[in-house]
């Protein structure tokens, strides 16, 4: 059993197999094949029209591909994806937060809507005041600057703790360089430790590895297991300093 | 399921103990997500109360014009009041109907939606069920007073009630079909009117027959009966069809 999980672990967050994608009698992509393995991070590059979101909506299930599949943590997009899309956050152009709501209501609405209505509103208001939104969370977000809301939207990132894949489309649009580099250590710290790290735990994890590592090899996999490391794949134009596992994928513009 | 749970592979042993939790937890999960949503809808409703009126408003307006251009022969009026009624407010829904998804649509929330551990079906089906409420509650509250405008009977105006009751849901539901199909396109209300209209045709001639056999007092529970039929099957086929439309729609 415990051999099986070690293999098992080393298996991809999310495998596709064979994409290609048209749109409007234009071949975006062809025959793509690619896995992304827990602590990796793909950057995906390429013009503008490329098929950077087209790709990242195919692989979170929005939109089907012409030919090829895709599955996530083992399951089938296409068959399941209530299951499949069970541990993604995907944040896309449009943040999926309504304008008539407040960031906490909004965010609220996230948490039960992902099953995890468990958390409670103090943990809301500390995310949002850590991504500098004091004062702002009970103003309806309308009346957020377009870097605020993203903000919030980007909140779920740390509140979502069940998540082991983020799929982002342009994390770093409209926002200003401290968070944009709050957002970089985070992503950092889900490619190491995943969605559930909080600091005391990981610090905690960490120690137990380098004590144990020599001693019992099945048991640090065991708690390497507890603390699962993310997979992210994103776009972004914006260079970043993150780099872990960079995977480039360069998307190329074609007729 | 352990059988389920053992045969993929794929799967780390935390994302499986993770997954097979969910799956046993899925009821309470499931119930308080279609919460939250049927919440997040009412407050949404209640701030755009403004918006939530004109439906309403219409519907009015189109029930007092008939007297005024009619004549106020008392006689004519009842003749024609179910048919008036029913008309108004078919428009009126219809008029409504596009909130349904088009905010969801626009900002996103759809795609959270489609991609959350809840069914989208349930999740359709909460969402129609919600802008019933919020639509149709009013304009049955508003309705003795229309019935009044128009000289019904006391057994015409239960008959409406009744019709309207099992009626309205139908073209929620039906009417959400098109609604998600067209939910991409730029200003589609009149195309959905156009859509719709003639599916509602089959449930317009049973409710206002059913209106006209009460004024002859002959009995009305067959028509009832095929209104109340259509509205199950509706229920039964709708909320799924709406959810692949709006699916497609993302594409």
């Amino acid at each position: 059993m415990g051999f099986k999980d070690i293999r098992e672990s080393q298996l991809p967050i999310l495998a596709a197999q064979q994409l290609s994608c048209e749109k409007q009698d234009r071949i975006l992509f062809q025959d793509i094949d690619f896995s992304i393995s827990s602590g990796e991070l793909v950057l995906l590059t390429g013009e503008n029209g490329a098929g950077k979101t087209s790709l990242l909506r195919i692989l979170v299930g929005l939109s089907s591909p012409n030919t090829g599949h895709v599955s996530i943590n083992g399951h089938v997009i296409k068959k399941d994806i209530n299951i499949a899309t069970a541990n993604i956050v995907y944040i896309g152009h449009k943040l999926g937060l309504s304008g008539l709501l407040s960031p906490v209501e909004n965010l609220q609405f996230y948490m039960d809507l992902i099953g995890a209505p468990c958390c409670d509103t103090n943990e809301i208001f500390d995310v949002l005041s850590l991504l500098g939104l004091d004062g702002l969370e009970d103003l309806p977000l309308k009346h957020l600057s377009a870097g605020q809301q993203r903000r919030v939207a980007l909140a779920k990132l740390w509140l979502n703790k069940s998540a082991n894949l983020w799929v982002l489309d342009e994390p770093f649009t409209a926002l200003d360089v401290a968070t944009v580099s709050l957002l970089e250590r985070h992503i950092e710290n889900f490619l190491k430790q995943g969605a559930t790290n909080k600091l005391e735990v990981s610090a905690e994890t960490d120690s137990a590895k380098t004590n144990s590592a020599k001693t019992n090899k099945a048991k640090t996999k065991l708690l390497d297991d507890s603390s699962v490391s993310g997979a992210v794949i994103m776009t972004s134009h914006q260079a970043t300093s993150i780099d872990h596992h960079k995977t480039l994928f360069d998307l190329e513009f074609a007729w | 399921m352990a059988l389920d749970s053992s045969s993929n592979s794929h799967l780390t042993a935390k994302i499986k103990t993770a997954d097979t939790q969910s799956r046993a937890a899925a009821n309470p999960s499931v119930l308080s997500a279609l919460k939250a949503v049927a919440k997040r809808d009412f407050a949404l409703a209640y701030r755009q109360r403004a918006e939530l009126m004109q439906p309403l408003m219409f519907f009015i307006m189109v029930i007092t014009l008939f007297p005024l251009a009619m004549g106020p022969n008392p006689q004519t009026l009842q003749l024609v009041s179910g048919a008036v009624v029913w008309v108004a407010a078919i428009l009126s829904l219809l008029m409504g109907l596009d909130r349904l998804f088009r905010d969801d649509y626009a900002n996103g929330s759809l795609e959270q939606m489609i991609m959350s551990p809840t069914p989208l079906y349930m999740v359709v089906l909460v969402k129609v069920i919600t802008h019933w409420l919020v639509n149709i509650v009013p304009l049955l509250l508003i309705s003795p007073l229309l019935a009044l405008f128009l000289n019904m009977t006391n057994t015409m105006y239960l008959t409406l009630i009744f019709t309207l009751l099992l009626g309205t849901p139908i073209i929620s539901l039906v009417g959400a079909i098109g609604v998600a199909l067209t939910v991409g396109l730029q200003r589609s209300g009149v195309l959905v009117a156009l859509l719709l209209i003639p599916l509602f045709i089959p449930l317009l001639i049973f409710a206002t027959s059913a209106i006209e056999y009460a004024s002859m007092n002959l009995p009305i529970g067959a028509l009832l009966g095929i209104i109340g039929a259509m509205l199950l099957f509706t229920l039964a086929t709708a909320p799924a069809v709406i959810a692949y439309s709006l699916k497609v729609s993302q594409n």
